[in-house]
């Protein structure tokens, strides 16, 4: 063993030492420093991992989505303009797209219903595909459980489970009811040649920019939204969401910043004490902050391995479970699914050098003050 | 003295290896993780869905890249959110008020 890696093990266990006389003080600070990153961590995680997961599934949404607008307000879309966009050179497929929601009175839960645009995943007439929420708030028990939906007093729609949505895809189809165009429009009493909206498909993705502006053209009183522009949506939603995370932890956080910087940059009475007493028994300025940068890196790494290691646990092994119903807000339908582990390089470096960097630093400059002056002065 | 340096720089060491196992639990789990979203990016792709079904309670919650995000008022007056997620649901960074006023097609092809 090197004097230096000797000299430096001394310096921690006199630091841990020390320390351990202001134990309950110190397991404390530890604690509330390894609570708040827990938690700015938490949030990090769990938002990198949703983006990341709706960056991929989305990618796979319609190129674009043409949508009438009445008075500023969505509305249903003729059939006729199908005709009109697919004349538009560039354009490789033109599909009605119906969809809608139902609220279920049984169980205050909102359903998507939706003709998915792929004939071969169309079920047969009185039957209907089933997200992963579903049964499950409905209380279908067995998988050939029918599905009566009630639009009015005294009305019942039977649709027969043609199957089950996988619990993998929860994310994006928990709340759906897939079934086919004439079951649709029965439900909701719609005529036939109107859709919800449109979905384009575009040969080459390069040229969506100039059919966007030929669509718009066309149809000016149309909303044009792109894929790229549903994919930012989510990418901001994202963001905001864990800076809203953040933001509610803010005040903890400004607490904590208090409470570390008065812990970190005022030095007791007994600090003092101890820092003039060991300049007079001979200890160099070096040793005194090599000591005290100890104690500092000390307690701010282990908070920080401490509330990380917890985060990771706590989002992809408890699902996010105490954020869980910050999310939900009211609704009653929440997928139930399990996000792919994803850590960010980049994003845990930067939360580290923000919260072991500053608290350490914090340390130094009071402790240089003491350990600079006359320990005769210190002691008095 | 007793030496309490050992017994911390353990609880170090098995801070820094809970870190480094999660690392390897990440990886680890990528390939299972990127067949399960290409799975649900199918069923994307073959509905034709649009969005996340993240928040069911509202069509600006349940359909945000689509919703009518610009109407005012949009389930009753008065009421500019009351959906908890409609904290959540951010404005448009950008698209207010940055449009052109133009008169007729030959000025737009310029």
């Amino acid at each position: 063993m090197t004097p230096w890696v000797r000299r430096q093990q001394a310096l921690a266990d006199y630091t841990l030492a020390a320390m351990a006389r202001r134990r309950v003080k110190n397991i404390g600070l530890l604690l509330i420093y390894a609570l708040v990153i827990f938690v700015i961590a938490s949030a990090t995680l769990f938002s990198t991992a949703l983006r990341h997961e709706a960056e991929i599934v989305l990618a796979e949404a319609p190129e674009l989505i043409v949508q009438n607008l009445v008075m500023g307000r969505h509305d249903m879309i003729s059939a006729e303009i199908i005709e009109e966009l697919e004349a538009i050179r560039g354009v490789g497929g033109v599909t009605g797209r119906l969809w809608g929601y139902f609220y279920d009175r049984v169980n205050g839960a909102n359903y998507t219903l939706m003709v998915p645009l792929d004939p071969k995943m169309v079920p047969p007439a009185g039957q209907a595909l089933f997200g992963e929420a579903l049964p499950r708030t409905r209380g279908l028990g067995w998988d050939t459980a029918p599905l009566f939906l009630s639009r009015y007093p005294g009305d019942l729609f039977r649709l027969d489970p043609a199957g089950r949505l996988s619990h993998e895809s929860a994310l994006v189809s928990a709340d759906l009811i897939l079934l086919g165009e004439e079951d649709f429009r029965a439900f909701f009493d719609l005529p036939p040649a109107v859709y919800t909206d449109i979905a384009v498909s575009i040969r080459n993705s390069r040229e969506i920019d100039t059919i966007v502006a030929k669509a718009g053209k066309l149809l000016p009183n149309a909303r044009l939204v792109t894929r790229d522009e549903i994919s930012r949506t989510y990418q901001k939603l994202f963001y905001w969401r864990e800076g809203i995370m953040v933001a509610m932890a803010g005040a903890s956080v400004l607490a904590f910043a208090i409470f570390a910087a008065e812990k970190a940059s005022g030095l007791s009475a007994e600090e003092t004490r101890e820092i003039g007493i060991l300049k007079a028994i001979g200890w160099d300025t070096r040793d005194v902050i090599a000591m005290k940068l100890w104690e500092g890196g000390l307690i701010s790494l282990g908070a920080f391995l401490f509330g990380t290691g917890l985060a990771y646990l706590h989002v992809f092994a408890f699902d996010a479970a105490l954020f869980a119903s910050v999310l939900k807000g009211w609704s009653v339908i929440y997928p139930d699914f399990r996000l792919t582990p994803m850590i960010d390089g980049v994003q845990l470096t930067a939360l580290f050098f923000l919260t072991v960097l500053p608290y350490t630093a914090a340390t130094i400059v009071p402790i240089w003050r003491a350990a600079t002056a006359d320990p005769d002065q210190v002691m008095r | 003295m007793t030496r309490r340096s050992p017994l911390v720089f353990g609880l170090i060491g098995a801070g820094c290896a809970l870190l480094a196992l999660e690392a390897m639990h990440s990886k680890l789990m990528t390939p299972a993780g990127a067949a399960r979203m290409a799975r649900s990016a199918e069923l994307v792709r073959r509905a034709g869905l649009t969005d996340l079904a993240l928040f069911t309670e509202a069509r600006f919650a349940r359909n945000p890249a689509l919703a009518d995000l610009h109407t005012a008022f949009q389930d009753s007056p008065l009421s500019f959110e009351h959906f908890p997620s409609g904290t959540f649901a951010p404005r448009p960074a950008a698209g207010f008020g940055q449009g052109t006023l133009r008169f007729g097609t030959e000025e737009d092809a310029r």
